[in-house]
C-alpha cells in the first residue's frame, strides 16, 4: 500500500493536496490545515508502533538539518521523523550564525543547495530567518524555531497531544505561564490553540510579556493562583536564561513562587488538567519534580507525538514540492 | 567655476514659488553670473532660454540629513555617486551626517568632504561635524576648527549623546560659533536591542521591538538641558523624529519658544510596522516606522508648522548588507533619487501642505537651521533653482537611481512630480532627458 493510500485509510477521507512547500509558522494556516497535518500525523503515528518503523514516502530525497542554535529533543526528532520517512539526513550545526561575522545565512544555504537539498529544517536565534530562506532557494523550507517568532511543529505537537487525549480543542481552557516575550512556542501554540477553539491565557510578569499584547486573541494574567483553578491544559514554559535581557524578575526564587507549578498549585488544579513542558525543563524552577513526572503530566507524550507530526509536516511539503516541480517544469 | 561669467540664462514662463520672497505666480527667472538678477516679467533678449511653461521653478532644494558614506563605505555610496543622485532628486544642498568610518571629527575631515564634492561638481555637499570624538559620546570633538572649516553644525547620528552631562556641555560650548547641535533621539537603554517599532508586529514577528519612548525620554530630557541654558545662542535640533509622543514634547517646547527645530523624513510619513511583516529589510530603519497614528500626528504637526524640514535621511547600503535576517541587517533607506516625489505624495497629494509650505520645508527653512545663506531666489544670492513638473507621472524603479545603492522599499510606486532640471550656481547639473 502506498503511503497516500494508507494515509487516506487512516483519515477516512481522500487526500487533498498540499500546497504549502515551507512551513514558516502557524500564523499564516487555517484551522482546516493544522487539522489536516495533525490527521495525517495521525496515520504516522500508528507507523511507529509497527515492527518496522519506515515508510518509502521520502526516498531519495534530501533533509539538511540546519541548526543554529543548540537544541537535542527537536534536532534529533526531525532526524527520527525524516528516517522513518526513508530520506537521507545531513546535519549541520553551526552555533555562529550570521548575526555575528561570518558566512551569511543565505551563502550557506545556497552552498547546500548545490549539493542538492530537498528540505532544510532550519532553528535560528533571528525571527523571520526561515522566512528569508523560503524567498531565495528552491527547497522546502521547515522552521524548527526562529528567533522568539514561532516553533510550529511545537505548537502542532502540543495541540495534537492535547486533540488525542481530549478529542478536540473546541472550548478547553488553556494556561501558558511563563516568559511570554521570548517564547516561540508561545506564540506558535497560541495560533495553533485558538484556531482549533481553545481559549488561551497567558500568564507570567509584565516584565515578561510583549508589547501590545492586547492586540492578541489571548488573555492576560500576572496570577497562576487566579488562573490554575480554572484550566483543562496548563503548559509551563522553561525560563530562558540566555534570551533574557536585564533583571525582568528579581530572583528565581521570587519566580517560581509566583510562577512555579507546584505540588501545592497542583492541588487547587482540576484533577484531570493535562499538564505540558516543551522541554528541556528546569526541575524545581518552573515545575516541580513531582508535578513534571506526575500523573497529569505528559511531557513525554509530547517527546512521542513530536516525531508522528514532524514526519506529516515533512512528507507533506515534500508532496507541495513535487506539485510545484510538475507544474513549473 | 568662471566659465560661467558673464553668461545669462532665463527660465521662462514657469510658476516661480520663493517662500522666502514670497514669490508664489507665473513669471521668469533671470541669472547671470551664476547669481540671481531678477525674478519677475523679464523682457532682456537672451540666447540660453529655458522654457519652464508649466513647470514650478523653486529655489534649489535643500536635504539637510544624508549619509554619503565617504570615507570608509565607498562600496555603499561616494561623495560622487551621493551628489549624482542628489541633483536628479533636485537637490542642490545637502548636508552629510558625519557617521563615516572615520568619523568626521576634525577639520581635515571636513575639509576632506569638501575637496571630494568639489571634485564630483553636482551639488553643494555641507557636513556636520561629531559632536563628541569617535562619536562615543564621552569627550567633545573640536568643533571650533570643524565650524572654521564650514562643518554646518554637530550630531552623533546614528546615535544618540547618552550621557546628559556630555550632551548639556556641548549645547554650551556650541555657542561659541553659533551652530546648531543635531541629536539623533535615541535612548540606548530604553531602545534595548530594537530593530523595529515595539507593538504589535514586533510581537507577532517575533522581533525584539524598539519602543518610541527611547525617542522620547531622550528629546525631552534635550529639551530640558536647553531650557536650563536659557542665555545666548544655544541651537537644538531633533533629526527624524518619528511619533506622536516627539511631537507633543515639540509642540510645547516650541510654545515656550525654546530654540528648538526639528526634521521628518518620507519613509515616517507613509510607511508604518506593518511593513514589516514580511521581513523585507528594506523596511529596516532607524529610528524605526511606527504607526497610523504617528504619521496621522507628523502631518498635523507638518500642517501646524511644528516640523521645520523634511529630510530623506538618505542612507544607501548594499544589496547582499540588506540580503540578511532582519535582525542582522543594517538600518537605513536611500532615498535621495525619489524625494521629491514621496514628499508630493505625502503631503501635498491629501492637502497637508499646500507647494509654497512644502518648498519652505525643503529650502528656506533648513538653510537657516544650519546657517546658510541659501534657498532664496534673492537678487544677487548664487543661483540654485529647481524645476519641476508637478503633473509627470512616473513608475519609481531603483535601477534607474544614480546612488549606488538600491535599498528602496519605494520600487515601483506609482508617484506624480518629476525634477526636470536641476541648476546648482548658474549651471545646468541634471537634467531629465539625460
Amino acid at each position: 500500500m502506498s503511503s497516500k493510500q494508507k494515509i487516506e485509510n487512516d483519515i477516512g477521507h481522500p487526500f487533498i493536496e498540499w500546497k504549502r512547500k515551507h512551513l514558516l509558522g502557524l500564523r499564516e494556516l487555517s484551522a482546516e490545515e493544522i487539522t489536516y497535518i495533525l490527521d495525517t500525523a495521525a496515520g504516522f503515528e500508528e507507523l511507529s508502533s509497527r515492527a518496522v518503523k519506515k515508510a518509502p514516502a521520502l526516498r531519495g530525497k534530501l533533509v539538511v538539518n540546519l541548526f543554529f542554535e543548540d537544541s537535542t529533543r527537536t534536532r534529533n526528532s526531525f532526524a527520527l521523523a525524516a528516517s522513518r520517512l526513508s530520506a537521507d539526513v545531513v546535519e549541520f550545526t553551526k552555533k555562529d550564525s550570521s548575526v555575528s561575522k561570518g558566512e551569511t545565512l543565505l551563502d550557506t544555504a545556497r552552498n547546500l543547495e548545490a549539493m542538492g537539498i530537498d528540505i532544510v529544517v532550519i532553528r535560528h536565534n533571528a525571527g523571520g530567518a526561515p522566512t528569508l530562506l523560503s524567498k531565495y532557494i528552491n527547497a522546502c523550507v521547515v522552521n524548527a524555531g526562529d528567533g522568539y517568532c514561532e516553533h510550529p511543529t511545537q505548537g502542532l505537537l502540543d495541540v495534537y497531544t492535547i486533540r488525542k487525549l481530549r478529542g478536540s480543542l473546541k472550548g478547553l481552557k488553556i494556561a501558558i505561564v511563563g516568559d511570554i516575550t521570548h517564547s516561540r512556542v508561545a506564540r506558535s501554540d497560541l495560533w495553533a490553540m485558538t484556531k482549533l477553539g481553545a481559549e488561551v491565557t497567558f500568564v507570567g510578569p509584565p516584565t515578561l510579556l510583549p508589547p501590545k499584547i492586547e492586540q492578541l486573541p489571548v488573555k492576560i494574567s500576572y496570577s497562576l493562583d487566579d488562573v490554575i483553578e480554572k484550566v483543562d491544559v496548563i503548559n509551563m514554559l522553561r525560563i530562558q536564561f540566555e534570551r533574557l535581557g536585564g533583571n525582568p524578575f528579581p530572583s528565581v526564587r521570587e519566580y517560581s513562587h509566583y510562577f512555579g507549578l507546584t505540588v501545592e498549585r497542583m492541588k487547587r488544579a482540576k484533577p484531570d488538567i493535562l499538564v505540558m513542558h516543551p522541554g528541556p525543563i528546569n526541575r524545581g524552577l518552573e515545575i516541580e519534580s513531582e508535578v513534571a513526572d506526575g500523573k497529569n503530566s505528559v511531557i513525554l507524550q509530547q517527546v512521542t507525538n513530536g516525531v508522528a507530526v514532524r514526519m506529516a509536516v515533512l512528507f507533506l511539503v515534500n508532496q507541495a514540492a513535487a506539485q510545484h516541480a510538475g507544474q513549473t517544469l | 567655476m568662471n566659465k560661467n561669467m558673464g553668461n545669462e540664462m532665463l527660465i521662462k514662463n514657469g510658476h516661480v514659488i520663493d517662500p522666502a520672497n514670497r514669490i508664489n505666480k507665473k513669471c521668469d527667472v533671470l541669472i547671470a553670473d551664476e547669481k540671481f538678477v531678477e525674478v519677475g516679467r523679464v523682457k532682456k533678449q537672451v540666447a540660453n532660454v529655458i522654457d519652464a511653461t508649466g513647470k514650478l521653478v523653486v529655489p534649489g532644494l535643500i536635504d539637510m540629513h544624508v549619509h554619503f558614506r565617504e570615507p570608509g563605505d565607498e562600496e555603499e555610496e561616494t561623495i560622487a555617486s551621493g551628489s549624482a543622485a542628489a541633483v536628479a532628486g533636485g537637490f542642490t544642498s545637502v548636508v552629510c551626517m558625519p557617521n563615516t568610518t572615520p568619523p568626521i571629527e576634525d577639520e581635515t575631515d571636513v575639509e576632506y568632504v569638501h575637496r571630494k564634492a568639489r571634485k564630483a561638481r553636482k551639488t553643494h555637499v555641507y557636513t556636520m561635524g561629531a559632536i563628541t570624538k569617535g562619536r562615543e559620546g564621552v569627550e567633545l570633538a573640536e568643533m571650533g576648527f570643524m565650524s572654521q572649516a564650514g562643518a554646518v553644525g554637530f550630531t552623533d547620528d546614528g546615535q544618540g549623546v547618552q550621557d546628559p552631562a556630555v550632551m548639556l556641555r556641548a549645547l554650551k560650548y556650541a555657542q561659541m560659533f553659533n551652530v546648531v547641535i543635531a541629536q539623533h533621539c535615541q535612548d540606548n537603554k530604553i531602545a534595548g536591542k530594537g530593530v523595529m517599532n515595539a507593538g504589535y508586529y514586533s510581537t507577532i514577528l517575533g522581533l525584539p521591538g524598539q519602543d518610541g519612548l527611547a525617542e522620547e525620554a531622550m528629546l525631552w530630557r534635550d529639551i530640558q538641558l536647553v531650557k536650563k541654558i536659557k542665555t545666548g545662542t544655544v541651537r537644538y535640533h531633533a533629526q527624524h523624529i518619528s511619533t506622536a509622543g516627539s511631537v507633543e514634547i515639540i509642540r510645547a517646547a516650541k510654545k515656550q519658544g525654546l530654540p528648538v527645530t526639528c526634521e521628518a523624513t518620507p519613509h515616517h510619513l507613509l510607511l508604518t510596522e506593518k511593513c514589516c511583516a514580511e521581513y523585507d529589510t528594506n523596511y529596516k530603519v532607524n529610528p524605526p516606522l511606527r504607526t497610523e497614528k504617528d504619521i496621522g500626528a507628523l502631518k498635523e504637526a507638518l500642517a501646524d508648522g511644528l516640523i521645520d524640514a523634511l529630510v530623506t535621511d538618505h542612507a544607501p547600503h548594499l544589496a547582499s548588507e540588506k540580503e540578511l535576517e532582519f535582525l542582522a541587517a543594517p538600518f537605513g533607506i536611500a532615498g535621495l533619487d525619489c524625494a521629491l516625489a514621496l514628499y508630493i505624495k505625502a503631503l501635498i497629494e491629501p492637502g497637508i501642505l499646500d507647494w509654497p509650505g512644502l518648498i519652505r520645508l525643503l529650502t528656506v527653512k533648513p538653510a537657516k537651521i544650519i546657517g546658510v545663506d541659501k534657498g532664496a531666489m534673492t537678487k544677487g544670492k548664487q543661483a540654485d533653482v529647481t524645476i519641476i513638473d508637478p503633473d509627470a507621472e512616473y513608475k519609481i524603479d531603483v535601477n534607474k537611481f544614480r546612488s549606488k545603492s538600491k535599498n528602496c522599499p519605494y520600487h515601483g510606486w506609482k508617484v506624480k512630480g518629476k525634477v526636470v532640471k536641476t541648476i546648482v550656481g548658474g549651471e545646468i547639473r541634471f537634467s531629465a532627458e539625460d
